[in-house]
């Protein structure tokens, strides 16, 4: 462990319901504070007691973007994980359990195993969860760490369940730390401190206090993995922001709800995973129609159908893409991460104000329930709030035009309530006052203008936002292209592709619609060897980049098993390709949880 | 309405001896419905009731789904929004809630409200958000040209049902008396007058209020024609109903032979609405008029909390 790159990954596997969840909490909480960037992904499934859960940690002082390759320090809290995954374990990785339940297997020479005798630690605790509270402190004692802040975390963490509770957990910390300073291996190289104290968040928190500081009044969602983490952060704040939440009956009432909501007045935003989303999707053209601003976050996860619930995949591109009959204005965008997410909701309800169009967001299970840390100081929570073209004076005349023609496609619009500016807002077609022109008498010309109006407004819109880049050396031997959540795994991968000697350059795209076909179409045309590297079977996004570019790419590396791309993965996939002019390159995860 | 009406309604601040009349309702196209139809009954009996009330179009918001009687906010001089089919409570419900000083007037028929939209009737009954719901009810669907809709009799012919519906009809009334509405009624088009009066109770009311209105197809439902509900109604006000009674309410909502109840069902004036149990409306006006954004110390806290 030099000190030049202090880049760990504690692992901390157990069953649904022994609180694998915690401890992994517990580290973010101290490794952030010491300024130490992390990341946390949490393999899961859909079980509420039993199965498998395995959190992997991983704590950097460098920029951390995925959980990484490798496990240095394993907690086991049951026989299972120990049997799974000692097989990961290498020389000079420690194997922490709990000798009074689990037997060590077989493992390479050089493991440490790091036999806690939890039962003797804790005065005979008879509390399952103790093990944790001791594998934690095992765990600073490995690494040469100060107790006191898991102490001071310890009191306030089980301060609700009495002071019993918390002398045991402070006894059982003591004496594991002690046991492992006094019988484990421990690192040689000092653990570093960072530059300020971080904070913590993952996908949906971001998603949640972006809309928040953009002014979302209104929210409304059901309940859906992975994506109820927004309708828990905004519920719980909600009293004290100011903001309307609403759990509704089904994603159907969702999205009409938030509609009536945003043409009221409020900026509002709804969020589901791909199933819900299925059932938004007439929504999502009436509010096109009707020329109504709104948000609505789709957090993916497996597919098809209901799919793994709980498990990562980037399969709903055109789902979003085809959601609703007809042909009109919407923008859908992808963001990299957890930054990312927060600042892209504040920009996209600029963008919808402006445009008066629904908009869908594209997260996934990865950035969404994974732990990010970030720099508090690069957080902007006053974001610049623009409504566009919001009327919200009355008029002494009447005669408003809500449907107005104009040469931007933008029609002002004038909130309910306003004397002078009644209308009506209709899903049929309708001319320039809102009367429809579906029913008695259809007028093709008019009809022709007023598709027109709305579909000039995405020429403003394309202007309006970044480009794609190509990131890295233009004459590079290979170009990784991708989109949404797999920006940072790329990006690991390209920094190990170096290592190997390999010059990589990285396309990244975040906008999906508007897609900037001209500008793709121009650094593809400058690249060497291309290569996709997307979470789903059929290149769904290969398939998109054609139809809007005429072009295609030479390669792809497509996982779809439910877990996340390691860096290796696509190292692997770069090498196999380059070696042997592999068409498709699908990895096999390693790792069975 | 007149721009010298608004004035004088201003200022008296809303307490208007402004006279309204209906005409100052009346939307900027004429209905297209088949002449004759039950709808054009109650747009007439909305325009009165509201004209009576003194509400004013413009703090005024008519929604509604898709159907024939769906076209209702196109004739009515309101805010409105004519949205999907059977999404009329959702939408007017986030209406409500983001302005809840708008007075929200739900519009719609029988297969949009109790068919394709009958999951939101549950729940918006049961979220008792103070809106008032009007049902068109024909037992048929119309702009479909005439198949069972979920309130057709049992033996009734439709194209879709040629040898007779086999599937018993939803009671709107009990439905919603279990769903938690607080106000149930029932009105027939054809009496303007008792139908006025309880479209003003409805509006009146603070919470989620049904009227399911007898508003008879003269095209493709020749079985329960206005002459049908001319012959069968009766008021329950004449038979000394209490509408605190729900039980005594879903007995008389149960009653379908040569009797018909209409007039108000149930009144449950104890139970408060959701705006008003919403801690988040509890100050600072309407949601969508309040400033947007974080301020210091929120963002503050945030933040903290994070760390």
């Amino acid at each position: 462990m030099s000190l030049a790159k202090f880049d760990i990954a504690i692992v901390v596997g157990g069953a649904a319901g022994q609180g694998v969840a915690t401890p992994g909490n517990i580290l973010t909480k101290l490794f952030a504070r010491r300024g130490l960037n992390s990341y946390a992904y949490n393999a899961f499934q859909s079980i509420i007691r039993g199965g498998h859960c395995l959190l992997t940690f991983r704590v950097s002082e460098q920029e951390v973007f995925t959980h990484g390759d490798k496990f240095d320090i394993l907690i086991t809290l049951n026989q299972d994980t120990m049997n799974r995954h000692l097989k990961h374990m290498r020389p000079g990785t420690w194997v922490i359990y709990n000798s009074d339940s689990i037997t060590p297997g077989e493992a390479d020479d050089g493991v440490h195993f790091c036999k806690m005798p939890v039962k003797e630690l804790s005065n005979n605790n008879r509390n399952k969860l103790i093990q944790n509270t001791a594998a934690i402190a095992a765990v600073l004692g490995i690494m040469n760490l100060e107790l006191e802040a898991f102490e001071e975390i310890v009191k306030a963490q089980f301060k609700r369940k009495g002071q019993e509770v918390v002398d045991a957990n402070l006894g059982v910390a003591r004496a594991a730390y002690q046991h492992a300073q006094d019988n484990y291996p421990s690192f040689e190289a000092e653990v570093p401190f960072g530059a300020k104290p971080l904070g913590i968040w993952n996908g949906n928190t971001a998603i949640a206090i972006g809309a928040a500081a953009a002014g979302v009044k209104f929210y409304c969602a059901y309940p859906m993995s992975p994506s109820t983490g927004i309708l828990h952060w905004i519920a719980q704040n909600a009293r004290e922001l100011g903001i309307m939440v609403r759990q509704v009956e089904d994603e159907i009432g969702v999205i009409t709800m938030a509609i009536g909501a945003a043409h009221a007045g409020c900026r509002t935003m709804c969020a589901t995973s791909g199933g819900g989303f299925a059932l938004m999707t007439e929504g999502v053209g009436a509010a096109g129609m009707m020329e109504i601003p709104l948000v609505i976050v789709d957090v993916q996860r497996s597919g098809p159908s209901t799919g793994v619930p709980t498990k990562t995949e980037q399969g709903d591109l055109w789902q979003v893409l085809g959601a609703s009959q007809g042909d009109f204005p919407r923008f859908i965008v992808a963001p990299r991460d957890a930054v990312d997410s927060f600042n892209t909701i504040p920009m996209l309800f600029n963008l919808v104000d402006k445009y008066q169009c629904p908009s869908i967001v594209l997260s996934d299970q990865l950035i969404a329930e994974g732990n990010f840390t970030f720099d508090p100081d690069e957080i902007d929570m006053h974001p610049n709030i623009d409504r566009g073209e919001l009327i919200t004076e009355p008029s002494e005349t009447n005669g408003y035009m809500r449907y107005k023609i104009t040469e931007s496609g933008i029609s002002p619009r004038a909130l309910p309530g306003l004397e002078g500016r009644i209308h009506v807002v209709s899903t049929d077609e309708h001319q320039e006052d809102g009367v429809l022109i579906s029913d008695e008498y259809t007028h093709p010309h008019k009809r022709q203008a007023m598709m027109e109006k709305r579909q000039r407004k995405m020429i403003g819109v394309e202007k309006e936002i970044e480009p794609p880049k190509l990131e890295g050396p233009e004459d590079s031997n290979v170009t990784l292209i991708g989109w949404g959540s797999t920006y940072g795994v790329i990006h690991e991968a390209i920094e190990q592709l170096s290592d190997e000697g390999i010059t990589a350059n990285h396309l990244h795209i975040k906008w999906i619609v508007p897609f900037h076909g001209e500008v793709v179409s121009d650094i593809l045309s400058r690249c060497n060897k291309t290569i996709i590297v997307e979470n789903n079977y059929s290149g769904l996004f290969h398939r998109y980049m054609r139809s809007e570019t005429g072009l295609t790419v030479d390669s792809h590396i497509r996982k779809y098993d439910g877990e996340p791309f390691m860096p290796h993965h696509i190292v692997d996939g770069v090498k196999e390709i380059l070696e042997k002019e592999t068409e498709t390159f699908v990895p096999v995860h390693e790792i069975i949880v | 309405m007149t721009e010298i009406a608004v004035k004088l309604k201003k200022e008296t601040n809303g307490k208007a001896s402004v006279k309204l009349s209906p005409k100052d309702y009346k939307g900027k196209v004429d209905p297209d419905w088949c002449p004759g139809c039950g709808d054009f009954g109650l747009l007439n009996a909305v325009q009165k009731a509201c004209s009576e009330l003194a509400i004013l179009p413009s703090e005024m918001l008519v929604v509604s789904g898709i159907g024939c009687s769906s076209n209702f906010p196109g004739y009515f001089n309101a805010y409105g929004m004519h949205t999907l089919h059977g999404r009329t409570l959702p939408v007017a419900t986030g209406a409500k809630l983001a302005n809840h000083e708008l007075t929200v007037i739900a519009v719609g028929g029988d297969g949009d409200g109790y068919g394709i939209g009958g999951n939101h009737f549950l729940h918006t009954a049961r979220r008792n958000v103070n809106i008032t719901y009007l049902v068109m009810n024909n037992q048929i669907y119309g702009l479909t040209t005439g198949q069972v809709s979920p309130t057709s009799s049992i033996g009734f012919k439709t194209k879709s049902t040629p040898h007779g519906n086999i599937i018993p009809p939803i009671n709107p009334i009990t439905l919603a008396i279990m769903a938690g509405a607080t106000f149930v009624a029932r009105g027939f088009t054809s009496d303007g007058k008792n139908l006025v009066e309880l479209i003003k109770q409805a509006i009146l009311h603070k919470g989620f209020a049904l009227i399911d209105v007898f508003s008879p197809c003269v095209t493709y439902n020749k079985v329960n024609t206005h002459e049908f509900f001319k012959q069968r109604t009766v008021y329950l006000e004449d038979e000394d109903h209490d509408p605190t009674d729900w039980k005594a309410a879903c007995e008389k909502a149960m009653v379908w032979d040569d009797e018909i109840y209409i007039g108000l069902f149930l009144q449950n004036r104890e139970r408060k609405s959701l705006e008003d149990l919403e801690p988040v409306l509890e100050e600072g006006g309407p949601l969508a008029f309040r400033p947007l954004g974080l301020n210091e110390d929120q963002a503050a806290s945030v933040l903290k909390n994070m760390m």
